[in-house]
């Protein structure tokens, strides 16, 4: 049991490639991308233990319908039995797959739950899917909503490692290690917020907030594709997350909200200092350019 | 069993002329035939969508549509045309119209001129759907209709109305089958024939006719909805009147879940009766095959949100929709089973209708036990949406109805006209399509694991080497299907002619035991069952 799950998640990491730090698609993968956040590593697990069950099962049954296919052929077989009934036989094929439904069963609920929603957030994201782009929202930084559009393919730069049909021109940007409420809805039509290596997938509906989340374990950028079709350009508004440390989270924060007027009753959170004491840093160090 | 198909019968053979008989037909063979010819002629044409589509997704960039609405267009299309157009007339309309009033030893359907305006709603009905996609920009919304993309914000112009009639002609023309199934079926069975006797074939259409009654009418009544919010003002789906787009989906659902099982028990019934003749052997566990389908039936009605577990149902409605769904397993199975006890101990023949029958149990286990991993509303929400999703239920629709139908050809052509098909030939068909089919939708498995969305014109190039080798099997696919029209071609014209139960001792129920075609008016003395 333990090889072919060692097998199994071995053929996921040949499909994810080596580069655990870009989650995106590779060529010839078989399996789920490799999970990103404590839910989707989850998610992995259970999705091998049905991977397992439904190969056995299918074997199983490939293996039935060849013994019937060789020993009960005309040529091997001429005189066919008239047994039409076996009580014990159909109480079994009723019974085991009851309890094979309640081995999956307890899992998948274990999963289910852990993926609606996390009690305490540190930040919150607002997606909002409009035709053909997504609006991202940091209500929690004070930041307002920016576009982010797919590159079109002309414009794709292989070498800065963009990748056409996925890369934006502005990223999400997400702290790792932060438990972190993504909020969705839609503008005009319904869309679908993906993110495959988070194992998250929330509806866009208008007028109405749907919630996941998601905790980020490793710094990268991880893709996503607009997962409802939503019109002629479905195909084309892709989502494109830069995971960075919370440092670096905070930097881009303050860099973001830029010179905007700030209540000081109610400033930006920042998850590894105040608003003030970064501000104060910030003035020290123009300070001390300023004096050298 | 009685011996029917008397003499007198064929001296009162009179059929009328071409335009009464073919237009103003009352005759359930007539309407079987019609029906058929009418889905063969509605597959190719879905065929073709569904090629054009594969030859767009073989390369990443788009080569042949010209945008995003063009495709969705052609996706919308075959969708509609597989569903409504091809399996139903041929499983429904066609094999249970021919072979329903035989097995119960009935002269006709209950009401051959309601039959009549089911079929010919059909027909209208299918022109505005393919008009639908020429006039204006076409209706782009995929064959789930969800607004708001359906309402006038995502598609303005005449198609989508146009598309909806299409829709209400042909759910009219089920509800009325429907309705002349279960009449059939309650009142016209022969002298002796118990429901306890009744072939499961029969058994099959029964159950269908009954989710039809009961679920068709719920999708009319929301693209009704959905047609007023776009012409008249209403606000039943648009949130900014009060409405919910979320009803809809909950509305559409409700009919589509059943929808699915109306596609695939009359594939069972027809199945069960195959496997049954070519092994020699009644068939395993009758009562359990029967009310298994009476209990997909009946849970395939409360298992509609698993289509959703993404648009924000509350987490123990995900759990409830979950356990339910997991259910459905149970009595799948037992048919499956059921199915290979029946061979076990047998002496099958594998001529070509047994070949697909045997294909089919393997190829339905396959996405049943793929069906199994998208019941689980945790994992669901990575593969929802995406390629894993349409190789699934392509697995169960288009390897498993689809072979069911092949199945049925084979197994009932003979019958029909009285000719035999080449077996050579349709050994051949079976194993050209049995190879293209799985290249085509196997490979759409990793796809969806990988993260591929459905219904995308374009894709990430990480995709393109399992999208090549699955267009590369749509085309052996298609190319097998113009087979089966060569072969179809020649046996009506060439094929040997065979005598009234051809297959030998294994074909027991009562079409066997008329004349191969059977006379224009079968039964006109009731056969008796022992």
């Amino acid at each position: 049991m333990r090889r072919i799950l060692a097998f199994l998640s071995g053929l996921s990491a040949v499909g994810a490639g080596a580069s655990a730090y870009a989650q995106q698609p590779r060529e010839w993968q078989i399996n789920l991308q490799t999970p990103a956040t404590p839910f989707a590593e989850a998610g992995m697990a259970f999705n091998n233990l049905m991977l397992i069950i439904i190969i056995a099962i299918s074997v199983f049954v490939l293996a039935l319908l060849a013994i019937v296919i060789f020993r009960f052929n005309a040529k091997r077989n001429p005189t066919p039995s008239k047994t039409t009934h076996n009580t014990l036989l159909e109480v079994v094929w009723t019974v085991v797959p009851v309890l094979i439904l309640v081995v999956i069963a307890v899992p998948s609920f274990r999963l289910l739950y852990l993926g609606d929603r996390v009690e305490n957030p540190e930040m919150t994201l607002e997606v909002t899917g409009y035709q053909w782009y997504w609006g991202y929202e940091y209500p929690d930084q004070q930041i307002d909503e920016f576009a982010s559009y797919m590159i079109p393919d002309e414009e794709i730069d292989e070498e800065a490692g963009q990748v056409r049909l996925l890369s934006v021109d502005n990223p999400v940007v997400l702290p790792v290690d932060t438990d972190i409420q993504i909020l969705v809805t839609a503008a005009d039509v319904l869309h679908s917020f993906a993110v495959p290596a988070f194992m998250i997938k929330t509806d866009a509906v208008t007028m109405r907030w749907n919630e996941t989340w998601a905790r980020i374990q490793e710094e990268g950028v991880y893709y996503g594709q607009c997962s409802e079709l939503c019109g002629i350009g479905h195909a084309f508004m892709p989502i494109e997350i830069h995971a960075v440390s919370r440092e670096a989270f905070d930097q881009w924060t303050i860099e973001q909200v830029g010179d905007a007027e700030i209540d000081p009753e109610n400033p930006p959170v920042l998850l590894t200092t105040t608003w003030e004491q970064a501000m104060a840093d910030r003035d020290a160090r123009l300070r001390l350019a300023a004096a050298e | 069993m009685a011996q029917a198909g008397t003499h007198s019968d064929e001296h009162h053979d009179h059929k009328p002329g071409f335009v009464k008989r073919w237009l103003f037909s009352t005759n359930h063979k007539d309407i079987g035939t019609l029906y058929l010819a009418f889905a063969i002629i509605a597959g190719l044409i879905g065929g073709l969508f569904s090629l054009i589509m594969r030859m767009e997704l073989q390369d990443p960039g788009m080569q042949l549509v010209e945008d995003g609405q063009q495709w969705n267009v052609f996706i919308t299309a075959h969708g509609l045309i597989m569903v409504f157009f091809v399996v139903m007339p041929a499983m429904i309309g066609g094999f249970g119209n021919w072979f329903v009033p035989l097995m119960i030893g009935a002269p006709d359907m209950a009401f051959p001129r309601l039959n009549n305006i089911s079929f010919w709603l059909l027909v209208p009905s299918f022109f505005l759907l393919i008009g639908s996609a020429f006039i204006g920009q076409g209706a782009g919304t995929g064959w789930t209709i969800y607004p708001p993309l359906s309402d006038v914000v995502g598609q303005p112009g005449p198609s989508v109305d146009m598309a909806i009639f299409a829709l209400h002609l042909a759910g009219a023309s089920s509800i009325l089958g429907a309705a002349n199934f279960i009449t059939t079926i309650f009142n016209m069975r022969a002298p002796g024939m118990t429901l306890h006797k009744m072939p499961l074939f029969v058994w099959s259409m029964l159950i269908t006719a009954f989710l039809l009654l009961l679920a068709v009418p719920v999708l009319g009544g929301a693209i009704t909805m959905l047609l007023t919010d776009r012409n008249f003002g209403t606000t039943f789906f648009d949130p900014t009147g009060g409405g919910d787009p979320l009803l809809f989906q909950h509305l559409f659902w409700f009919f589509g879940h059943p929808e699915v099982y109306i596609m695939i028990l009359p594939g069972f019934g027809m199945i069960s009766q195959i496997i049954s003749t070519f092994s020699k052997k009644p068939i395993f566990g009758y009562l359990g095959m029967a009310y298994a389908m009476v209990a997909i039936g009946f849970v395939g009605f409360i298992v509609w949100a698993h289509h959703m577990f993404t648009v924000g149902l509350d987490v123990d409605t995900r759990a409830y929709f979950t356990a339910a769904t997991m259910i459905i397993a149970v009595p799948t199975g037992i048919k499956v089973f059921s199915w290979i006890a029946t061979m076990w101990g047998g002496s099958i023949e594998f001529k070509t209708p047994m070949l697909w029958a045997v294909g089919f149990i393997f190829l339905f286990t396959v996405g049943g036990v793929t069906g199994v991993v998208l019941a689980n509303g945790g994992l669901d929400i990575v593969l929802h949406d995406t390629y894993f999703v349409v190789a699934h239920f392509h697995y169960v629709l288009s390897l498993g109805a689809v072979f069911a139908i092949f199945a049925g050809f084979y197994y009932w052509i003979g019958k029909m006209s009285g000719r035999q098909y080449p077996e050579f030939w349709g050994k051949v068909h079976f194993w050209t399509t049995f190879v293209g089919v799985n290249l085509a939708f196997f490979p759409q498995h990793f796809l969806g694991a990988a993260g591929m969305p459905r219904r995308i014109p374009d894709y990430p190039d990480a995709f393109s080497a399992w999208n090549l080798i699955s267009s590369i099997g749509a085309y052996i696919s298609f190319a097998s299907t113009l087979l089966f029209v060569g072969i179809l071609i020649y046996t009506l014209k060439w094929g040997k002619r065979v005598s009234a139960n051809y297959w030998g001792e294994g074909a027991t129920t009562l079409e066997w035991t008329v004349s191969s075609p059977p006379p224009f008016h079968q039964f006109e003395t009731l056969p008796r069952i022992r």
